[in-house]
């Protein structure tokens, strides 16, 4: 391992699968309520240059679940989306310095 | 580095990202100093592979291992390429419609300049790459670009490369602030983390050449562009610098650039002018 790697401090373990249920079924306005901000968070990283194609996926999977009325699937997908983009926005924000760490000097 | 690979290699499939925040112990006074930069790069790959022969490194992952070597030479006896560059060569010499030729759109008619691409362009403030300047000398002359991702910009510059095997890399930085933003800007984005995955350029072909991603072992950064275009059987075909770029994000779940943004410009422009003095060996083959 490298020593920049020692250095450096695990921040967050973001365990998606482990995001709470909700206590009672998603209805439209709940599914179009988490959609709007996930692509809302989306946006932002794209923004910045720093979309995950996980976050691409994630949003298109909640929305083909809402369209089929599944709005339990489609809120739970749209949260873990906008999850990932805010997690991609502090990847960005963090290594506009942080890259310095790496550089071979 | 070891644990980051192997968490590529084994979960894919895992919805995990770990954020590691490294504390910079960066010096006070960051000065843009190329070839400071140049010079500390090629000595961190010559220092960590003593025993590969430095003109070696252009030759991509077959420098860090043997076996792999002696596989690749015995295939260059029937490159992979050939049909490639063949057709290069052939379209190099077609006239467009207007009679004009690619020959017309590049110093000493296009041959054996390869070593000076990508260049900054003063007029336009920024990083011209060979690509580049192909697809444009086509739509000064009324033609149609070509796609920066398919066979016709690698059959081009297959042949393009192939006319400067042997000379060493020589771009230049001009006496220019834009320049010299355009190297930082590239170099920033080489060792910027970005991806689900976390990683940087830098995590895979600094911290990690000679180790294998699934079958493939991975190439030092040093000199990671004088061997492109690329014949590559995984693509059962050739594959332009573009990309093999976005390829490389789309393999830490990174959404890729759009070919020619501009930081793909700029990085072409940083790994190129490290590799500075390295010999030109495109187009090459990958197995
Ligand atoms: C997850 C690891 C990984 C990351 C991160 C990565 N690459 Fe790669 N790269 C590979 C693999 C695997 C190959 C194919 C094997 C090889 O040649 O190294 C490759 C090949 C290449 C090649 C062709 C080398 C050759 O000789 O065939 C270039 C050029 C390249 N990468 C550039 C980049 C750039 C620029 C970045 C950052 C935008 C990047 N890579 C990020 C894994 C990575």
């Amino acid at each position: 391992m490298s020593a920049a790697m020692q250095r450096s401090l695990v921040l967050a373990m973001l365990l998606l699968s482990s995001l709470a249920p909700p206590a009672r079924a998603a209805n439209e306005a709940d599914y179009k309520a988490a959609y709007a901000a996930a692509e809302v968070a989306s946006k932002e990283a794209s923004g910045m240059r720093n979309q995950w194609t996980t976050t691409v996926s994630t949003l298109a999977a909640a929305k083909k679940a809402g369209d089929g009325g599944d709005f339990d699937g489609a809120v739970a997908a749209a949260k873990e989306a906008e999850a990932l983009a805010k997690a991609s926005i502090v990847q960005a924000t963090s290594e506009k310095e942080a890259w310095k760490a790496m550089e071979i000097r | 580095m070891k644990a980051s690979i192997s968490l590529l290699r084994g979960s894919l499939g895992a919805a995990l990202v770990a954020f590691a925040l490294a504390v910079p112990s960066v010096s006070a006074a960051d000065k843009v100093d190329p070839a400071a930069d140049a010079k500390a790069f090629q000595k961190f790959f010559f220092k960590k592979f003593p025993d590969v022969k430095h003109d070696d490194f252009v030759n991509g992952p077959y420098s860090m291992n043997e076996d792999m070597k002696r596989q690749w030479q015995e295939k260059e006896e029937f490159p992979p390429y050939e049909f490639s560059l063949d057709a290069g060569k052939e379209m190099f010499a077609t006239p467009f419609k207007n009679g004009k030729t690619y020959a017309d759109c590049f110093p000493n008619g296009g041959i054996g300049i390869r070593q000076n691409y990508p260049y900054f362009d003063t007029k336009e403030g920024k990083v011209v790459t060979l690509e580049l300047a192909l697809n444009r000398c086509r739509e000064a002359n009324g033609e149609a670009p070509y796609s920066y991702v398919k066979d016709e910009m690698a059959s081009l510059t297959a042949y393009m490369a192939f006319t400067s095997r042997g000379k060493p890399m020589d771009i230049k930085i001009p006496d220019d602030p834009r320049a010299l933003e355009a190297f930082e800007n590239g170099k920033r984005y080489f060792y910027t983390r970005r991806g689900q995955l976390n990683f940087s350029c830098a995590s895979c072909h600094v911290q990690s050449p000679g180790e294998r991603i699934r079958a493939e072992i991975l190439a030092p950064a040093l000199g990671i562009l004088n061997a492109m275009p690329i014949y590559r059987s995984e693509w059962s075909g050739m594959g332009t610098i573009s990309r093999r770029f976005i390829t490389c994000n789309s393999q830490t779940r990174a959404v890729p650039l759009e070919p020619q943004a501009d930081e793909y410009r700029d990085v072409e422009y940083f790994l190129s002018y490290v590799a500075n003095g390295l010999p030109i060996s495109g187009p090459g083959a990958r197995p």
